[in-house]
C-alpha cells in the first residue's frame, strides 16, 4: 500500500540522556531533504531535544523506557511525533504554561513546551495518566527563493 | 560539550563549547559549583560564544547559578 506521505521514518531509542543529541541530529538529518535554512534546522533540533528530554525526565523519571520518534514529510511540511509510555501528564494545559515545572529541584526551567510551541508551527500534546504522552509537532519548511 | 574556566582578581570566567542539553548541563553545573565554591568570586561570567546548540536545559542551568 502506498504511503500517504512523501517520506517517513521511525526511530526507537532508550530513554538515556546521551541519546538526546542522537535523536535531534537524526530528525534534523531527515528534515534536511526539504533543504531547510540553518535557522529552521536549529528550531527543529531544539524542539526535538525538548520533547525527548521531557520523555526522559518526566515520562520515565530517569528510569529505562522506550522513546518512539516518527517523522513524516508531507509536501513542505515536517510532522514529528515523539511518544513515551511513561507516567503521563495530569493537566496538559498547566504543563504548557511558561516557567511551570514539577521538577524545580532539578533546575528545570519550565520552558520545554513553550520552546516547542514557539519554534514549531503547531504543537499538540496528548497524554493519559499512567499510560504515557505523545507530542506532535509540525513545521512547514519554506521554499528557498 | 566542554567547559573550561579562568580566574583572575575575583572574576571567574567559564567558557562553554559545543552543545548544551540536559545530558551536558549536569557537568557544567557540577564544575561551576566546584569552582565558585573554591574561588568565591565577586563576578562570574559564562561565555557562550562557542556554543553551537542550547535548549532549555541551558536556561535551567543559568537560572540555578543566578
Amino acid at each position: 500500500m502506498k504511503n500517504k506521505y512523501d517520506n517517513e521514518m521511525n526511530l526507537e531509542i532508550l530513554s538515556k540522556s546521551c541519546n538526546e543529541s542522537f535523536a535531534r541530529i537524526t530528525v534534523a538529518a531527515f528534515a534536511s531533504q526539504l533543504d531547510p535554512t540553518i535557522e529552521e534546522i536549529a528550531d527543529i533540533k531544539t524542539a526535538v531535544s525538548e520533547a525527548v528530554t521531557n520523555c526522559i525526565i518526566h515520562g520515565y523519571e530517569n528510569t529505562e523506557g522506550i522513546i518512539k520518534i516518527n517523522c513524516k514529510i508531507d509536501k513542505r511540511k515536517v510532522i514529528i511525533e515523539i511518544s513515551d509510555t511513561g507516567k503521563g501528564i495530569e493537566n496538559v494545559d498547566i504543563a504548557k504554561e511558561p516557567l511551570y515545572t514539577t521538577k524545580a529541584d532539578l533546575e528545570r526551567s519550565g520552558m520545554g513546551f513553550t520552546i516547542m510551541e514557539s519554534f514549531m508551527d503547531e504543537l499538540n500534546v496528548e497524554s493519559i495518566l499512567g499510560l504515557g504522552t505523545k507530542v506532535t509537532m509540525t513545521k512547514t519548511i519554506k521554499e528557498n527563493s | 560539550m566542554n567547559i573550561s574556566y579562568d580566574e583572575k582578581d575575583k572574576l571567574l570566567c567559564f567558557e562553554i563549547t559545543e552543545e548544551i542539553d540536559h545530558h551536558g548541563s549536569e557537568k557544567i553545573r557540577r564544575q561551576a559549583d566546584n569552582e565558585i565554591e573554591r574561588y568565591v568570586p565577586k563576578r562570574v561570567v559564562f561565555d557562550f560564544d562557542k556554543v553551537t546548540f542550547m535548549d532549555s536545559a541551558g536556561i535551567g542551568m543559568l537560572i540555578r547559578q543566578v
